[in-house]
């Protein structure tokens, strides 16, 4: 209990950008409160009730004009300063809000009081997270009902999770090791027990670690068993007589709606499709679809995105 | 206008003594005491809740309540701190109390409406409290949706029942003031020449009529969600939870700006007084309120900068919540230079405002921190927001509010309590609020994140020390209540004006009439016109 940490620990490259902008901070803070609170005692004891500090002023209008002056000078001063620092801290948040193309992706699911992962070869794990050193990581993550968040302190990152959408967190980690990892978006009774940890391993024995285990496919595999098993290969299936949109090459490409509108077949495009089907009815084809909320996990359709991402062979044109 | 047309001679306190007699009582200084009162009440029971949480966070474990109790304290604690006491204390109190007094009137312009807003208070109480009888709410303060709409199984209805009620009262006292402000001054006040504490009076009433009917609207679309399950923030059914939370900062941050513009005035008049001064740039001071209220409503999308919301909008929110800042920056330098070349003296009332400048200063620079998008990113949800709110709403609101009620008191009640025991309360609860908010600066950069029932064991020396600060602060907040109410009737009688200010409520016996002024007075300069008022005893 005596011996407690003051300051975290860091990981990431985004990590040390964030602590010097704290430190700097923590310095122009302390000058100025230092400032202030030296005036303030300052004053407080010169100009105590019945000292003898000269307390004669000069004539009105000078004064005036030396206050003025002071107080434009206090507005601009922090007004650069401030701006100084929105802009350096928004070039890091920046950085922090776009992952690189390259990342390696794993699938995080929130649900009460538990975070399901998988990652793109079929490695699931519980409230762990196994990652390489060295290399982008991205999260693409949902939850299965309310609001979570994803907060991994040592990379001074997080992300709300929310149902309905899929948000993403990524970061790079630079020191293998055990770190915290937290739900910080409160989400009811067991919310302080939704913690985990994040794995940080040598990429060797990352991949050692990926491929022992409980994987039972990969997640298109899994995806495809789940098209046929929920009946979607009935309509969407290649020898399927009912008129339905055909899902090869669809991922990523423009869709044309019933509305006019143009939407791209992205992660969220098909999630809602699956859930909410009269949301976006593609041009052409009839309200049909039923809807398939409360009857599919958010783990089974990250799979299914999957299996429909890897449906590349179409033939131009036949999905528009 | 005013419902009180012929003054009596007798103090207000002296105007019936039935309980009756204040319970109907339109005359705006008793019903600035019914709010007293209440909001001690209410601010007793959001202080048990406290006590609960942090003798629960002494250990690691969670070993004092269960995770669902803990879950409802943090929800009361936040819920009846927020609307029950920050949000009505000083314009309930003071404002209700001073605002007629200081532009010389009789009254507010609606006395029966400024009744009718207490009772609303009162009714927006029983409900909530009712909630806590039935057994809590488990979403809270902020009542997140989905959460709150679709799987919290507690008494949600019955707390957001009153919430909406109580907002109606606020609306109710904003009227009221923006009214009484334009049409009821005594001739000769100008609008330069208002005190500052009726200019912010006025920001925060504008804030109560623009900002709450958007949080009664939100809690509106929260119930029909809940109960007849049409989709408006649950994705389930076509929502978005994210819609809630841009509805409930619209209305939340302005909120925050409720309870510090108050305090900001109830400064500004007390340092003006004890330092014997007229306070530095009037102008810039009025001006710097107003621009905090509007640009206030501006801000709100920085409480969701890892909420999802588009990074172009956080960008956004961020500029603008530096830029809030700078007239914040500008008052408290400007309370600093009005101590130069004043004749300072150190009563109670000045000791708790030194205290509000140092918190509100630390309160303000880490929210700084807050407004920096990458910083955010890390303490988000975490004790570093914690600390920094509570030094705004605590160190702020809370100090502002007992150096205004030290102040006045003489004023509201005829009495002086005993100075000494109150400058050492108000250095108790400065010391105590350190030592409990400044660890959790720390925890929060450490990632420790809110509302936690158990947390990572290398945390809790540091919440033992936020602990054991609260403790003192729980007696610092307790000494007032005994001296204040032992001063009712041992105090000594404290004339129109024990601390020699230059208020026109100064000018008024103490407790002053029913009518307040026998003459209606006739204003002929600024507020502070404390340097005319030294210079002849002085050399």
């Amino acid at each position: 209990m005596w011996s407690f940490p003051l300051f975290p620990e860091k990981a990431s490259a985004l990590a040390s950008s964030v602590d010097i902008v704290f430190f700097v901070w923590l310095a122009l803070a302390g000058l100025v409160a230092s400032t202030v609170a030296f005036l303030i005692v300052f004053f407080a004891v010169k100009y105590r009730s019945g000292s003898s500090a000269n307390r004669e002023t000069a004539d009105e209008q000078a004064q005036n004009r030396i206050n003025r002056r002071i107080e434009i000078a206090w507005m601009t001063i922090p007004l650069v300063l401030f701006m100084a620092m929105f802009a350096w801290s928004a070039e890091i948040y920046y950085d922090y809000a776009t992952p690189p193309a390259n990342a390696m992706v794993v699938y995080v699911v929130g649900k009460q009081w538990m975070w399901k992962l998988e990652h793109a070869g079929g490695r699931r794990e519980i409230d762990e997270l196994h990652v390489p050193a060295g290399r982008p990581v991205k999260l693409v993550m949902t939850s299965q009902d309310v609001i979570h968040d994803f907060f991994m302190p040592v990379f001074r990152i997080k992300q709300d999770v929310l149902p309905g959408r899929y948000t993403t967190l990524w970061f790079e980690a630079t020191k293998p090791g055990d770190y915290q990892l937290f739900c910080s978006q409160y989400c009811g009774t067991d919310h302080s027990r939704m913690v985990g940890r994040v794995v940080v391993m040598e990429p060797a024995a990352f991949e050692r670690w990926l491929a022992s285990g409980n994987s039972t496919g990969s997640m298109a595999a899994q995806g495809a068993a789940h098209f046929r098993e929920y009946g979607c290969s009935g309509c969407h299936g290649a020898s399927a007589s009912v008129h339905a949109p055909k899902l090869e090459g669809l991922f990523g490409r423009p869709v044309q709606l019933a509305d006019g509108s143009t939407v791209i077949a992205d992660d969220r495009y098909i999630h809602d499709s699956v859930l909410l089907p009269r949301k976006e009815i593609t041009a052409g084809y009839a309200p049909i679809m039923p809807s398939f909320q409360g009857q599919i996990t958010e783990d089974a359709l990250l799979e299914i995105i999957e299996y429909v991402k890897s449906l590349k062979t179409a033939q131009p044109g036949e999905v528009r | 206008m005013s419902a009180v047309t012929v003054p009596s001679a007798a103090s207000y306190l002296e105007d019936g003594f039935s309980l009756w007699s204040w319970l109907s009582s339109v005359d705006h200084k008793r019903i600035a005491v019914l709010y007293a009162i209440s909001i001690t009440l209410f601010f007793f029971i959001g202080g048990a809740a406290a006590t609960l949480i942090r003798l629960e966070l002494v250990t690691p474990t969670g070993d004092v309540v269960s995770a669902e109790t803990y879950n409802k304290l943090f929800t009361m604690h936040g819920v009846i701190m927020v609307w029950f006491f920050l949000i009505p204390s000083i314009p309930s109190t003071m404002g209700n109390f001073l605002v007629p007094l200081m532009i010389g009137a009789r009254d507010l312009a609606f006395p029966r409406l400024n009744l009718a807003s207490w009772y609303l208070y009162i009714a927006g109480g029983v409900f909530t409290v009712g909630a806590l009888l039935m057994g809590g709410v488990d979403t809270g303060w902020t009542f997140y949706t989905p959460f709150s709409t679709m799987f919290s199984n507690t008494h949600v209805f019955a707390a957001v029942a009153g919430v909406f009620v109580v907002g109606f009262s606020t609306i109710l006292t904003g009227i009221n003031f923006i009214v009484t402000i334009h049409t009821m001054r005594a001739p000769g006040m100008t609008w330069f020449r208002l005190p500052l504490f009726i200019w912010c009076m006025y920001a925060t009433s504008v804030i109560f009529v623009l900002a709450t009917p958007v949080l009664a609207m939100t809690l509106f679309l929260m119930s029909i969600e809940r109960f007849f399950g049409v989709g408006v923030f649950d994705p389930a059914l076509g929502g978005d939870p994210l819609l809630f939370q841009h509805l409930f900062w619209f209305y939340s941050h302005p909120a925050v700006y409720v309870m510090i513009l108050p305090a900001m005035g109830v400064v500004s008049e007390i340092i003006t007084c004890f330092a014997r001064k007229n306070v530095f740039g009037y102008r810039a001071m009025a001006y710097a309120v107003l621009a905090i209220a509007i640009i206030g409503f501006l801000v709100w999308g920085h409480h969701m900068f890892v909420s999802g919301q588009s990074i172009y909008a956080g960008t956004v929110f961020s500029i603008l919540t530096f830029l809030v800042a700078i007239p914040s920056a500008i008052k408290v330098f400007n309370w600093t230079a009005t101590l130069y070349k004043g004749s300072i003296s150190f009563h109670a009332p000045m000791l708790y405002v030194l205290g509000f400048i140092a918190l509100f200063t630390i309160g303000g620079m880490t929210g700084l921190f807050l407004a920096s998008l990458a910083i955010d990113v890390h303490v988000h949800d975490t004790y570093f927001v914690i600390a920094h709110f509570h030094y705004i709403m605590v160190g702020g609101a809370v100090m502002a509010f007992l150096g205004g009620m030290h102040f006045w008191w003489p004023k509201m009640t005829g009495r002086m309590y005993s100075d000494a025991w109150a400058r050492f309360a108000a250095i108790l609860v400065f010391f105590g609020f350190n030592l409990t908010f400044f660890p959790q600066f720390v925890l929060g950069y450490l990632g420790m994140p809110r509302r936690y029932h158990e947390y990572p064991p290398e945390f809790q020396m540091l919440n033992v020390l936020s602990s054991a600060g609260a403790s003192i602060l729980a007696v610092g907040y307790l000494l007032p209540l005994c001296y204040l109410l032992w001063s009712l009737r041992y105090g000594k009688p404290a004339g129109p004006n024990p601390w020699r200010a230059t208020g026109l409520e100064w000018k008024t016996t103490s407790p002053p009439s029913t009518g307040n002024f026998a003459t209606v007075p006739v204003v002929t300069e600024g507020p502070y016109a404390y340097s005319r008022q030294e210079r002849p005893d002085e050399r």
